[in-house]
């Protein structure tokens, strides 16, 4: 065997080959001890139905697919014996991934560890892998379960959740945000989601509040379950703070995958197209809605009669149910739906399902969706609750939302479109790109019933028969104003088409738009009324 | 509200028009508006009455003191919003308060 001079000079020690498969098996003794988990507080973790971090992580990313960093990061924290103790990774698992292919940053609290309490090193695993994912321009998922702040550590640990919280509104419209509440997520932590784009919960096991039942009960003397205070329904169907919700895990699981085909990975892509499907409906739209404006029907199967495949992804759809938005595709491409729900309080506007559509609106602008709104709505809710509740400037930010949006937009007027309601649903006043109205559409600034007892007050009172003098008025009114003729007469709506040619008005218009740019003044940011 | 849900239809007037829909579960359960009793005070926030600082009979002036109320950590003036004549006290030192309970009546 020939020897050169330079494998002489790197000649190992004797006890090489022992030293480096030493080295090898103590490193699979380290690692297998890093990622293992304490047995009594996997079981207990367990015995509330909630899967360890590291499942959890697994079970969403694609198999074999996450790549662990900062294992073996510790605390430096050596008051109150905390110096004695070891914590796994420090109750953070953090690292990348992929889901269905496509790339993901992904944390997950670990509550086996010192009930997931959140300390320095905690918290900077997090924000690095956040820093990380908004370097790759990735979406970010976090996975949270928490007793919250590691009391230990002092004003060490709050200033963990602050940084936590300046990443999540730096990565704001940059990459996509997802939390999924997978246990406690309380007192100031849970403003990290409320940062985010999507919170995910699952029933029973989702806990979320600022203070919980028992500082209620001392300061306030109310007494309440954790779950009628912040449990996953109250967060879905009520507070409005959850945007997903699911009876188990593995649903949740299932719809965060769906979630993330639907939305880009950054704020300069746009949404993976998939093969274009048609849609599966076999209800005709002209069956679908009732002539007479005052019956209800569910505006999802308008949605589901138009997109293709019939798929729909909603957003927040127990809350504020008056307005559905989601995601669906349109010849492959990602579009954001916005539509007025008849079938629940005659579909108006209120200052909830103003908030929801225009959160979900800004999120669609940011990452170069397209918006399709189907209008059909009666107009605000009226209200003392609703005028002292704010409705004014709740209102105002599906406006301003609309308004802001540079995205391509695109409107179907299906129904009623009446008064300021017709202005906010993405009018062509506030910068739609395409209006289009059905032949049943009736744009005006109330109803017939309504604006005819208005205009004929003094004549209907003065009439001999005043019940038929105000039909006669109402008929005449509906004929005038009650069609989308008028509105198509002033350019407000660009085409009156047939239900059946939605769809192939929508392709067409989303691909006329495809290099829409519209430039707007410079500024820092605007001032949206929230 | 799923639409699998078979949803007992109700209805909703505006402007003139009667509309079948369902309604939320908040719109449902929302308290009809009450307008304040100037001649009725009651506690913002539940608490411990720490001291009473007027008695029936007394006229007090618009942000006189008139109770303290220990809520959030925090000795709370309850003051009078307008000028009026004490009629009748519902609180006492070392009572628990809950919000909406009437505290003072005046004439």
């Amino acid at each position: 065997m020939k020897t050169s001079p330079i494998a002489l000079m790197v000649q190992p020690a004797e006890d090489f080959q022992m030293t480096m498969p030493k080295k090898m098996r103590d490193h699979a003794a380290k690692h297998a001890e890093a990622t293992g988990t304490h047995p009594e507080a996997a079981r207990r973790q367990k015995a509330q139905g909630k899967r360890l971090a590291r499942e959890r992580i697994t079970a969403i990313l694609d198999r074999d697919s996450f790549h662990e960093y900062d294992l073996f990061v510790e605390h430096k924290c050596s008051d109150f014996g905390m110096e004695k103790k070891q914590l796994r990774g420090d109750g953070a698992i953090t690292g990348t991934g992929t889901i269905l292919g496509h790339p993901v940053a992904i944390f997950a609290q670990d509550f086996t560890v010192a009930g997931g309490s959140l300390g320095l090193a905690h918290a900077r695993k997090i924000t690095k892998i956040m820093d990380h994912a908004i370097k790759m321009g990735i979406p970010l998922i976090g996975i949270n379960d928490s007793g919250g702040a590691r009391i230990q550590e002092g004003v060490n640990s709050l200033a963990g959740y602050g940084e936590i919280f300046y990443r999540n509104t730096l990565a704001s419209g940059v990459i996509p945000q997802i939390s999924i509440i997978l246990g406690p997520c309380a007192g100031g932590a849970v403003y990290s989601p409320a940062l985010t784009d999507f919170v995910f919960v699952v029933d029973g096991i989702s806990k979320m509040f600022i203070t919980g039942p028992e500082v209620i009960k001392t300061v306030l003397g109310e007494e309440i379950s954790m779950e009628d205070l912040g449990g996953a329904r109250v967060q879905a169907e009520l507070s409005g703070n959850a945007h997903f919700y699911a009876q188990s895990e593995a649903e949740c699981f299932e719809q965060v995958k769906r979630l993330v085909t639907y939305i880009p990975w950054n704020n300069r892509k746009k949404a993976e197209p998939v093969n274009a499907i048609p849609s599966r409906s076999e209800v005709s739209l002209e069956d679908i809605i009732p002539v007479e404006a005052n019956r209800p029907y569910d505006v999802r199967d308008v949605v589901k009669a138009v997109c293709d495949g019939s798929d729909f992804l909603e957003v927040q759809a127990l809350w504020a149910a008056n307005i559905v938005v989601g995601f669906a595709r349109l010849d492959g491409r990602t579009v954001g739906i916005v539509a007025n729900q008849p079938k629940v309080l005659a579909g108006v506007l209120d200052v909830d399902s103003s908030d929801k559509a225009a959160r979900f609106i800004r999120f669609c602008d940011a990452f170069n969706i397209p918006l399709v709104t189907f209008v059909d709505l009666p107009g605000y809710l009226p209200g003392v609750d609703q005028e002292h509740a704010g409705v004014i400037r709740h209102g105002a930010k599906l406006l301003y939302a609309y308004s802001e949006a540079t995205v391509p937009k695109i409107t179907v007027i299906l129904r009623k479109a009446y008064g300021g309601g017709y202005i906010a649903m993405c009018s062509r006043h506030l910068g739609a790109d395409f209006v289009f109205a059905w032949p049943c559409a009736e744009i005006a600034v109330m109803g017939p019933e309504g604006a005819a007892n208005i205009i004929f007050k003094g004549e209907i009172a003065a009439a001999a028969d005043p019940e038929a003098f105000r039909k006669e008025k109402v008929r005449e009114y509906t004929e005038k104003f009650a069609s989308p003729y008028v509105a198509a007469a002033n350019g407000h709506v660009d085409a009156v088409i047939s239900p059946h040619e939605t769809r192939n008005f929508l392709l067409h218009a989303l691909e006329i738009s495809e290099g829409k740019s519209e430039l707007r003044p410079s500024r820092k940011h605007g001032v949206p009324p929230f | 509200m799923t639409s699998d849900q078979k949803p007992t239809r109700q209805t909703l007037t505006l402007h003139d028009t009667v509309y079948e829909t369902v309604f939320t579960k908040k719109f449902a359960n929302r308290k009809p508006y009450a307008p304040t009793d100037p001649k009725r005070l009651a506690a913002v926030i539940p608490g411990l009455i720490l001291q009473v600082l007027v008695a029936p009979g007394d006229a007090v002036r618009p942000g006189q003191s008139l109770l303290i109320l220990e809520a959030m950590k925090m000795q709370n003036h309850i003051a009078a919003h307008h000028g009026a004549t004490v009629k009748a006290l519902h609180a006492a030192p070392g009572d628990t308060v809950m919000k909406g309970q009437l505290l003072v009546e005046f004439e």
